[in-house]
């Protein structure tokens, strides 16, 4: 029962749905659903990269990058040009999708930590370009965006966009799951364990890396954007290593290949830091302990390791087989 | 079926696969035998795309081959199976199988994102016939195991599943039965002929003799990347040149 019961896609679902739901209900202030927001925010971005990198194998350190991008796109485009928010949000995402696929084409070819390289420094140069195009971007203070409008409807206030975010979130779930579970997801995880064997069944490896990583980076862009519209405001912090490490940080504690582990991880790093930060000067030192033991006693990510153990018939084995 | 003319490759200063010819008719059970490093997974390599040849030709079905990508052979209906597995530990045990079978399914990522209609039947009918093959392969019991948690002789026969999960032409099988035990070698010597049987064009590199001997139609024969014979069971059995360099005359023995 235990084992149907965790192979399902409907329980981790339902669980979501209903604290989705819940949580305005119970969040007291505009700060909690603040929090809320960003969890949101970082959960998608996790999802998206996990995509990439938990179920593909293809590693990304500058995924923050493609973020900057739909937020600064945007932005530009509203603020200087006048364009319609949506307008704005979907070129800016068209924009970061043709860089993916250029950059991709080009970097996709390098394995493990090359990669991981050339995406470091694709982030960075990102950051760098949002710094110093002052003229557009307000430099290293970033620029003031406006609201944004949807078929007459502005979201204004945390409790508004916080079910813009909700619903987005629900929705990456759902889709990036029948994706994972559907012959092109299978796929994706055939080429990271094997490209020779992927290649030899028929897949075209490289095509489907560029692929998941236009897919990756366009998810992360229209967040951007909506991020942008919702903080009012954007700077180049939004796109740069921090932010990339961070959504690192998420897959692979939730759990490489899991998408609720993401879910999971980023709940972790947007609670963390709030839970610490009454332990002024302390609060580091907490956070590297926690993210330390995390990774030595739930070496396969926090979800995978917990289904793991919840699977096996003894429960004798904590943290399950660790590869 | 296939055709080999003058195929080299050379790695640096190594001649790997020098001048090599010949031809595998349909429907056989053709065999590449030779010492180790005498080139025959090269060989494999060059036909199935994974290297690019240095010269010569492979013509495939009357279509030149050589230094084509191994999607665009797949599409063509070629398989093979791995000598070092390549299997996907990270997917099940049926899933793998299912992965060999990715041309015959629509894999665009926005119909699986958003449950393209009849995507779903297509995919449980594949998991029906993955979980057939492995039945027939013989790993049948592991059809609901982690690819991770199987045996290295379940791990080769889940290779040959799904290098018959694509309905290939001609499956070419990378020394099938090595690290197998007798009885394991028996059952491979067996799924071999009742796939030639089936019409399937079975191209295999072995060194377990008795299997080679037992199950061919035809023999070619490799030492130091040369072609040393070519012919039946029978004429490999009995060539000098083969006994000399090879079999050492003690065939019998293995």
């Amino acid at each position: 029962m235990t084992s149907l019961f965790l192979n399902s896609r409907w329980p981790g679902l339902a669980l979501l749905t209903v604290v989705v739901m819940a949580l305005p209900a119970i969040l007291p202030n505009a700060f909690y659903v603040d929090v809320a927001i960003r969890i949101a925010i970082l959960a998608i971005n996790g999802i998206a990269l996990n995509l990439l990198m938990g179920y593909t194998g293809q590693i990304s350190l500058g995924h923050a990058g493609f973020f900057g991008l739909g937020a600064y796109g945007s932005a530009v485009l509203t603020s200087h040009f006048g364009v319609p928010a949506l307008l704005a949000l979907l070129a800016s995402a068209a924009f970061t999708a043709v860089i993916a696929y250029g950059v991709g084409r080009v970097i996709l070819r390098l394995r493990g930590h090359y990669l991981a390289m050339a995406t470091l420094g694709l982030g960075i140069i990102v950051s760098i370009v949002l710094t110093n195009e002052a003229a557009w971007t307000g430099g290293p203070d970033g620029m003031a965006v406006d609201g944004f409008t949807l078929f007459g409807f502005t979201p204004s206030g945390e409790r508004q966009w916080y079910w813009v975010f909700a619903v987005l979130l629900v929705g990456t779930v759902v889709l990036a799951q029948n994706l994972i579970d559907s012959p092109a997801g299978r796929a994706l995880q055939a080429l990271h364990g094997s490209e020779t064997a992927a290649a030899v069944a028929g897949i075209s490896v490289r095509q489907r890396k560029i692929a998941v990583f236009v897919l990756s980076a366009t998810v992360s862009a229209v967040l951007g954007s909506l991020t942008a519209h919702y903080s009012g405001y954007v700077n180049p912090g939004l796109a740069g290593f921090l932010q990339s490490v961070e959504l690192v940080i998420i897959v692979v504690l939730g759990g490489m290949a899991s998408i609720y582990g993401s879910v999971f991880g980023a709940v972790i790093m947007g609670v963390l830091p709030q839970v610490l930060a009454g332990y002024e000067g302390w609060d580091s030192v907490a956070f590297g302990v926690i993210m330390a033991a995390a990774m030595i006693f739930l070496p396969r990510g926090v979800v995978p390791s917990l289904t793991a153990w919840l699977r096996s018939p003894n429960r004798r084995r904590g943290e399950g087989a660790a590869c | 079926m296939l055709t080999v003319a003058n195929l080299s490759k050379a790695f640096g200063g190594v001649l790997a696969v020098q001048d090599v010819s010949f031809h595998i008719p349909a429907g056989c059970v053709y065999s590449v035998i030779g010492p180790n490093g005498a080139g025959k997974t090269t060989l494999f390599n060059l036909i199935s795309g994974l290297y690019t040849p240095t010269s010569g030709s492979i013509r495939f079905e009357d279509r030149e081959i050589a230094g084509m990508a191994p999607e665009r052979l797949a599409r063509r209906g070629m398989s093979r199976t791995f000598q070092n597995l390549q299997i996907c530990r990270n997917l099940s045990a049926i899933e793998n199988v299912m992965v060999g079978a990715h041309l015959t399914l629509n894999a665009n990522m926005f119909a699986g994102m958003f449950r393209w209609p009849g995507l779903g039947r297509a995919d449980r009918a594949c998991r029906a016939r993955a979980a057939d093959l492995m039945e027939r392969v013989g790993c049948g019991a592991f059809v609901r195991a982690d690819a991770a948690a199987m045996p290295y002789g379940a791990l080769k026969r889940l290779e040959i599943a799904r290098a018959l999960a694509s309905d290939p032409k001609i499956l070419f099988l990378d020394e099938p039965a090595a690290g197998l035990n007798h009885t394991e070698t028996h059952e491979i010597e067996t799924l071999v002929a009742d796939l030639a049987r089936s019409g399937l064009t079975v191209v295999v590199v072995e060194h377990d003799m008795k299997l080679v001997m037992n199950v061919s139609g035809r023999i070619l024969v490799l030492n130091y990347g040369r072609k040393l014979a070519e012919g039946t069971p029978d004429e490999i059995r009995t060539n000098p040149d083969v006994i000399a360099a090879y079999l050492g005359g003690d065939d019998e023995e293995e």
